[in-house]
């Protein structure tokens, strides 16, 4: 565990080049109807949970939605096993059973990848509970959009979390839209940090494009949550470039909008930001977007080449101890002609 | 072996499991200073502190995700609901997020959860209040659900379910908390499997399935048919996922004709699975087509004349049982 001021931001910067690289990656292959269901992408959003990650300990908790990806790389999952959870593989996160929305990754407490609009929300005031209930000093990050908030299970989350003042950060990556619903048309507030203010728990609202505010500024939390547990919010001003999911043309937000938010690119920030404190090089910088490109295409062939979960496996996955019903019928492949069936990403909506 | 309380029985589970894991907590509403709703809980807070019993406000989806959460990090609590008819409010916590976290995490987090708190229709509490809820739950793979009748059988069942790793739903019977029966003394550990059943009085004419709020009347029902030479058996199911198949078909076996009597509704009711499990695996053991008793098909009226009507009762089950029996 490293003490937060020196985690490196050179390592930081190259985890975001990571981040978007998978992304692009991720997002090709899914046209190449490589990656089924539904896949969505974080890039643009990539400071908020890198800076998030670089001010917590490697044992602390982290929960997020179903736009997970780089939650689950920023957490120390190998690009491997994200790609071939994304590819339905064995070797994936999940083992090929979660897919897209759903990563988990145990050992590096990565505690999902959650699909259901903030149904997560309770589950990571559970795990403040138990860190609280043990008498530890670890703290949870929870992870959700500008939709979630307006979810009951949010509101009786916060509520809770305040109650008992469990040791969370509650982070709302505020992307400014909810699938195609900005926040202005669902949410009846000026600025979506007030919602904290209703439940007692201190918020503030920060700019998601900004590595090192986002680090600051969660640094700044959980330490204080570590003296003395207690929740907190933090609204992140962010944006996403990509549509909602991958059948998302985002046709209801302009060209100059998204123009605007790409000349704030939290990549070229912090690299700007290194290089005129001649941290970095413009070399440099290559070489680590192109580990991160090639790192993805490695990660690629991995989920090829990985196998598909046996058949003979279906029930082992349903009841810790193996329970199961005298009446299972045993699995049967699936006719052939499934494949040919299936729907084009085109026509698959969330 | 002594008599106690049903609600007594599920009390003593709850402090022996509070008593032998550090990792179990109780927590819902009014569960500690006003000692349960239904006095469930009676004594615990006095004795086990405000760490571990728990109340919280009125929020079942917030406190029932709560629960799953700190299962994932190997808690094991137990949340009850004032009543299953609350649960709906949980849905998506129970159904959504309890049974599938193992399937989608690839088995890296089971969820050692129990939900628990009184199930099925009370006296007069009207459409919202009396839902029995067992079907919908035992549908969802990843979820075990139990319906114990007796006291011996509530202690045993609720302490197999905190030991559970997976959610288990300890569905109480909600008329019965007062009823009385015996129970091995408190310093003999009592565990009784999931998924097995007990035939609750031997009979030869005809096999009465039945669980929960059911089984006390099926055994009043049996003492009348035997004034009448019909010799009834008694298969209380106790768990309903998983179901013991074996000594429902060993009691078909035995008497051919088959009543099965349950507090949930006929559509897709927990009868309806029994009875098809029967006519696969033993058709021919059967003389006569099986007949179903459950509630009515209408949302339970406040009326105490139209309750009764709707409920499966006495009349309703000899009936069923003489259909069999002359068939
Ligand atoms: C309970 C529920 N309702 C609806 C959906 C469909 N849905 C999936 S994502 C989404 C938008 C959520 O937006 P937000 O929370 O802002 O997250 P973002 O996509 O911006 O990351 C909706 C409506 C869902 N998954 N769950």
């Amino acid at each position: 565990m490293q003490p937060v001021e020196q985690r490196d931001e050179v390592e930081m910067l190259s985890l975001m080049l990571l981040i978007r690289r998978f992304e692009e990656r991720a997002s090709q292959q899914y046209q190449a109807q490589k990656i089924g269901g539904f896949c969505h992408l974080y890039i643009g959003q990539e400071a908020v949970v890198t800076g998030a990650i670089a001010a917590v300990r490697d044992d602390d908790y982290v929960i997020t939605a179903y736009r997970d990806h780089a939650h689950a790389l920023a957490r120390g999952t190998s690009p491997d096993a994200c790609m071939a959870e994304l590819f339905g593989k064995e070797t994936g996160c999940s083992r090929g059973l979660g897919g897209s929305m759903h990563f988990f990754d145990k050992q590096h407490h990565m505690y999902g990848g959650h699909a259901i609009v903030a149904a997560h929300i309770p589950l990571a005031v559970g795990l403040a509970f138990a860190i609280k209930y043990r008498g530890e000093d670890r703290v949870t990050l929870c992870f959700f959009g500008d939709g979630a908030i307006n979810q009951g299970a949010f509101h009786e989350a916060l509520n809770l979390a305040a109650l008992y003042r469990l040791p969370i950060v509650f982070i709302c990556e505020n992307n400014l839209f909810a699938m195609g619903t900005s926040v202005q048309r669902s949410t009846s507030l000026r600025q979506i940090v007030d919602r904290a203010e209703g439940y007692d728990i201190p918020g503030e609202i920060v700019d998601g494009m900004n590595f090192r505010e986002v680090r600051d500024k969660v640094a700044e939390i959980v330490d204080s949550i570590r003296k003395e547990p207690h929740p907190a919010f933090l609204e992140m001003r962010t944006y996403r470039y990509r549509g909602h999911s991958m059948s998302d043309p985002a046709s209801y937000r302009t060209k100059q909008e998204l123009e605007k938010y790409r000349l704030d690119d939290p990549i070229t920030r912090l690299r700007a930001q290194l290089t005129r404190e001649g941290k970095l090089t413009n070399e440099q910088f290559d070489l680590l977007d192109k580990r991160a490109k090639e790192t993805v295409l490695a990660a690629v062939k991995f989920a090829e080449k990985s196998p598909q979960p046996p058949l003979d496996t279906l029930y082992d996955y349903t009841y810790a101890d193996g329970a199961t019903e005298p009446d299972r019928p045993r699995p049967v492949e699936p006719a052939q002609e499934r494949r040919e069936v299936a729907p084009s990403p085109s026509t698959n909506s969330p | 072996m002594r008599e106690i309380t049903y609600r007594q029985a599920l009390n003593e589970a709850l402090a022996e499991e509070l008593e032998r894991d550090p990792n179990v907590f109780l927590m819902g509403e009014e569960v500690a200073e006003y000692q349960g709703a239904y006095k469930v809980s009676h004594g615990l807070l006095q004795r086990f502190g405000p760490r571990r019993i728990i109340d919280t406000p009125i929020s079942e989806n917030g406190f029932a995700g709560l629960g799953v959460g700190a299962a994932m990090v190997g808690l094991r609590p137990i949340i009850e609901f004032m009543t299953f008819s609350f649960s709906l409010v949980a849905f998506d916590q129970v159904v959504n997020n309890a049974p599938n976290m193992f399937t989608m995490s690839g088995g890296q987090f089971n969820i050692p959860i129990t939900f628990r708190g009184p199930n099925g229709p009370a006296h007069q509490l009207g459409a919202t209040h009396s839902h029995a809820t067992e079907n919908f739950y035992a549908s969802v793979p990843g979820l075990k659900v139990c319906a114990p009748a007796t006291p011996r059988d509530a202690k045993g069942l609720l302490k197999t379910a905190v030991r559970d790793d997976n959610p288990v739903l300890v569905l109480e019977a909600e008329l019965l908390y007062s009823s009385k029966g015996m129970v091995e003394p408190p310093d003999e550990e009592l565990l009784i499997p999931l998924g097995k059943a007990e035939v609750k009085r031997e009979g030869s004419d005809v096999s009465i399935i039945c669980y929960a709020q059911t089984v006390p009347l099926a055994l009043k029902v049996a003492d009348q048919l035997e004034e009448e030479d019909i010799s009834a058996e008694i298969v209380d199911l106790r768990s309903i996922k998983p179901l013991d198949e074996k000594t429902i078909f060993d009691s078909v076996a035995k008497t051919h004709r088959v009543v099965i009597v349950e507090q949930d509704h006929p559509f897709c009711g927990v009868g309806a699975e029994v009875c098809y499990r029967i006519q696969k695996n033993i058709f021919d053991a059967l003389d006569a087509p099986i007949i179903r008793v459950s509630q009515e098909d209408v949302p339970m009226p406040y009326n105490e004349r139209l309750e009764k009507a709707v409920l499966p009762n006495a009349d309703k089950l000899i009936a069923a049982v003489k259909q069999v029996c002359y068939a």
